[in-house]
């Protein structure tokens, strides 16, 4: 349903613009109907910006997006609003997502306004509340309130509610439950889950492996705007082929065994961007000489795709 | 070394009125502990922490003592603090990595800082560069500015300067959030080998992550809207904790292997009660699946088993 | 309920505000003057009333009269009002001209603000005087509504520039991207959106522009380049030096338009200070 074809975003940086940061580096993996795909990836990977890139926000520098095989750059005008009709995003922030002087429910009145303006306001109320309902609000508690009256959770449902509302097919949550407090992140989740099973597909960004396990089918893991590895989500977490996966894996915290003592490798410089070569050289302690070139992503097995040639070549 | 806190009140003040982040708080932290105090925000967390070391409007000095290494801390007198900070008790700030003078050389910057304290920066020197090794910096660090370094490394480089006079309790606030998670676990440890080695006697590690508790902290206080919850060793916390919140908080925590589909995990319904009036008693209540007419009253955080507290009417007089 | 307690926050502090206070009250006694003053007195500006040339104040003519006799309390208010209608055009159309162009160049970015930078940047250098004397010597009739347009097109650079930088920031904010996502357009999302976000900054500047207008219309009065038909506070500066009253002593004529025009300048700045300190919770005392 959503196809990502080598996208690839590059950003003019430094005093006039003379180097280029690729944030992201030819990129590719599918999303199909009613299926919910996890980006992992820590701070610099570029997963915000794969978001924003199928969300329309940041322009693609190179490759293609298509939704059931239309090309979504080509979109403007009355087709753009058509794909904003089927593709919705939900972000990091609660707070930052509302406009601060404005009601929380205007975000409901600007879609009647744009996309359904024969409904008169009757019909439009009783749909707002009963989508309110559905993702566990009470109407009566949070409708004519600003922003800072309610919680991240509450406002983070809020934001759903108003993708509902357009009744998408597709949604983008980028990190929406990391700013949200222990006790109320799971609900949010299983909101998400709930909706999944309803058929909604879901691009799912996150830093944390945990929640991507507990909710999608598969996962994409991606380092400094490169696909690390791929596959089904069970599969990567098992069995991690890719050594950045595995430290990854072993350096997380986690409330069943300690941390090994094996020390992993930090970075010493920021991990932003992609250069030249394999993106994990640096720290890696397989690397040998091949890596000086960039690993191509081989599909070991079948839907499980890996791109170090310490792995592949061991495969073949 | 020893901090011993007893009935601490501390209150926010706003136009409205008081908040009331931190009621009646009493509780130890002993000789070589690493206290991890976690809870969810606004539980009190973080007022603690910058009670103890720099208590400023608008926050209020209520009522409370606190006792470090026996001597108690003027806490409410921030002049009278300067003796402490640094020297007996120091802080690892959250945005740590933004707490380096931009414009300064690292080592400038720590040379006037001890200055300001009347300590001879030769005098440390020795003991500075065994840190800069303990935490895998290079000595030529010291030369440079914040913005060479990476996020992990000036974290890295905080830690060793708020730990330059070797204070008997050290309070890391929030540490490890804004960092990738191999120099997390990075971070972590080194503040597990501080204390081993003596740069630090105690410390509080403050954080929202609980297994990054698990892994380095020795004991484990919950904090609920500003009352103390539980206090224990760190295993017991984690396995069978007796607090309803510190049940159903532990509970909900997505680990790897568990699956929606196959082990639906549960939140806590409702949220946490403003501050600003807060509700009689205990102030779960209106959350807690198991509350009762007693609950009306602020249950005593009391020791139901060898060093571990729980402040529940439920747990009193089962092993007291 | 909370829209309501916010108000009453923020008039708490605002009462509490001793720059803010003192500016304003400054400010309404001379618009209060400046409206009923006219009709206080009887005389036209430059009716020659008194046939006795330069007097000082006295009962009859409160602020004394001219070196033609005129009376210098009549031109005072007059002038007054002149000078208010100056500072609310003159300023206003700077704003709303700083607001047109930094709202445009900070929103769409790209090429659009690389010509409207440029363009703000030669208004910015252009020497002003030098320029309004060769139109002045082109026009012969200067009306007080031409000096507002001249204020207007010279004053905006300033107010597009920092506008500019607060569109910057907030065009990145989820809001809008949000916004983006629900189909609006471009302009809709500035005025609806990141407007709003500024009001108080927006209000802050026109204040600003208001004082630098009255001001800058002084200077130009003074050097001659003023209005032709009318009396402001700065001709009444230029009337007075130009016929000698600096010679002859009559201290009436320049005194009271100079000291006018210093307190309100300087109250709308006291005013500003004060509004910046109210609107950012972070200045405030408790």
């Amino acid at each position: 349903m959503l196809r990502v074809d080598r996208i690839s975003k590059i950003y003019r940086v430094g005093t006039f613009g003379g180097k280029e940061l690729h944030a992201v580096s030819d990129i590719s993996f599918t999303i199909k109907d009613g299926e919910c795909v996890s980006l992992i990836g820590e701070s610099g990977s570029g997963k915000t910006t794969i978001g924003k890139m199928v969300l329309r926000l940041v322009s693609i520098s190179s490759g293609v997006i298509t939704l059931d095989g239309v090309d979504i750059s080509s979109l403007e005008g009355g087709a753009l609003k058509a794909y904003y009709r089927k593709v919705q995003g939900v972000f990091q922030d609660p707070f930052s997502s509302l406009n601060p002087v404005f009601k929380a429910d205007r975000i409901f009145q600007i879609i009647q306004e744009q996309f359904y303006p024969d409904i008169d306001s009757q019909t439009w109320q009783g749909r707002v509340e009963k989508t309110l309902r559905d993702v566990g609000l009470n109407p009566e508690h949070v409708l004519n309130k600003f922003p800072h009256q309610l919680s991240g959770g509450q406002l983070q449902r809020f934001l759903i509610a108003r993708a509902l509302l357009l009744d998408i097919k597709f949604l983008v949550a980028d990190e929406i439950i990391s700013m949200l407090d222990a006790s109320t992140r799971i609900d949010v989740l299983n909101l998400l889950a709930e909706l999944k099973q309803r058929g909604l597909s879901i691009l799912f960004i996150t830093h944390d492996l945990s929640l991507a396990n507990y909710i999608s089918e598969r996962a994409v893991i991606l380092y400094r705007g490169c696909i690390a590895e791929m596959g089904v989500t069970e599969k990567i977490f098992q069995q991690p082929r890719h050594p950045y996966t595995q430290m990854l894996i072993a350096s997380v915290p986690r409330l069943d065994q300690k941390w090994s003592s094996a020390t992993t490798a930090s970075s010493t410089v920021a991990q932003i961007g992609y250069q030249h070569g394999c993106p994990y050289l640096d720290r890696c302690p397989l690397a040998f000489e091949k890596c000086k070139k960039r690993p191509d992503l081989v599909e070991i097995e079948p839907d499980y795709h890996v791109a170090c040639w310490k792995v592949s070549d061991n495969h073949r | 070394m020893s901090l011993q806190i007893e009935n601490l009140t501390v209150h926010y003040q706003t136009l409205r009125g008081d908040v009331h982040a931190l009621e009646s708080s009493t509780f130890n932290v002993r000789d070589g502990e690493i206290m991890g105090l976690a809870g969810e925000s606004g539980c009190g967390k973080t007022t603690l922490a910058h009670a103890l070391i720099a208590l400023a409007p608008p926050m209020k000095f209520v009522g409370g003592r606190v006792l470090l290494d026996g001597e108690e801390m003027p806490i409410w007198d921030t002049e009278k603090m300067n003796d402490f900070r640094f020297q007996k008790i120091s802080i690892i700030p959250q945005y740590a990595m933004n707490a380096m003078n931009p414009i300064r050389k690292i080592g400038k910057m720590v040379e006037e800082l001890l200055k300001s304290k009347k300590v001879n920066p030769k005098s440390v020197m020795a003991d500075m560069n065994m840190k800069l090794d303990l935490v895998k910096l290079p000595h030529e660090v010291l030369g440079m500015y914040p913005i060479e370094l990476s996020g992990g490394m000036k974290q890295r480089m905080v830690m060793v300067i708020s730990t330059l006079l070797n204070p008997s309790l050290l309070i890391a606030d929030e540490i490890t959030s804004a960092l990738d998670v191999a120099s997390q676990k990075a971070v972590a440890e080194m503040l597990v080998m501080f204390r081993d080695q003596g740069c630090c006697k105690s410390a509080i590690v403050i954080t929202h992550d609980i297994s990054i508790l698990y892994q380095i902290a020795d004991t484990i206080m919950i904090m609920y809207a500003g009352q103390l919850a539980e206090k224990a060793a760190t295993k017991t916390i984690i396995n069978s904790p007796r607090h309803p919140y510190t049940k159903l908080l532990i509970s909900s925590l997505p680990q790897i292997g568990v699956k929606y589909v196959e082990n639906q995990l549960t939140g806590i319904p409702g949220k946490p009660p403003l501050l600003l009036h807060p509700p009689e008693g205990c102030c779960f209540r209106e959350r807690c699946p198991v509350a009762f007419e007693q609950c009306s009253q602020v249950p005593p955080f009391i020791e139901i088993d060898k060093d571990h507290y729980v402040a529940c009417w439920r747990e009193v007089g089962s092993n007291a | 309920m909370k829209n309501q307690k916010k108000k009453n926050e923020f008039l708490y502090f605002a009462l509490r505000n001793k720059k803010l206070l003192i500016g304003t009250s400054v400010i309404l006694i001379f618009l209060v003057l400046a409206i009923i003053g006219p009709s206080l007195t009887k005389n036209e500006p430059f009716d020659y009333a008194n046939p006795l040339g330069p007097q000082p104040p006295s009962s009859e003519y409160w602020f004394g009269t001219t070196f033609f006799g005129q009376d210098v309390f009549s031109q005072f208010v007059h002038g007054l009002r002149a000078t208010f209608f100056v500072g609310a055009i003159g300023g206003g159309i700077g704003t709303l001209l700083g607001m047109l162009i930094g709202f445009v160049a900070g929103y769409r970015g790209g090429v659009v603000d690389e010509i409207l930078n440029a363009i703000t940047n030669i208004v910015l250098v252009i020497p002003t005087l030098a320029v309004l004397l060769i139109i002045a010597a082109y026009l012969e009739v200067r009306s007080i509504f031409t000096e507002c347009i001249f204020i207007g097109l010279t004053a905006w650079p300033w107010v597009a520039r920092a506008i500019r930088a607060q569109t910057f920031s907030l065009r990145t904010r989820d809001f809008v991207d949000l916004a983006r996502m629900s189909g609006m357009k471009s302009s809709r999302i500035i005025f609806s959106e990141i407007a709003p976000n500024m009001m108080s900054y927006l209000l802050l500047a026109f204040i600003l522009q208001f004082g630098g207008a009255i001001l800058f219309a002084a200077t130009l009065d003074f050097i001659g380049l003023g209005p032709t038909n009318a009396i402001s506070l700065g001709l009444m500066m230029q009337y007075s030096v130009l016929w000698g009253a600096l010679q002859l002593g009559t201290w009436w004529w320049f005194i009271p338009p100079g000291l006018a025009i210093t307190l309100i300048v300087g109250a709308l700045y006291s005013m500003n200070v004060g509004l910046d300190e109210n609107f950012n919770p972070k200045l405030r005392e408790l």
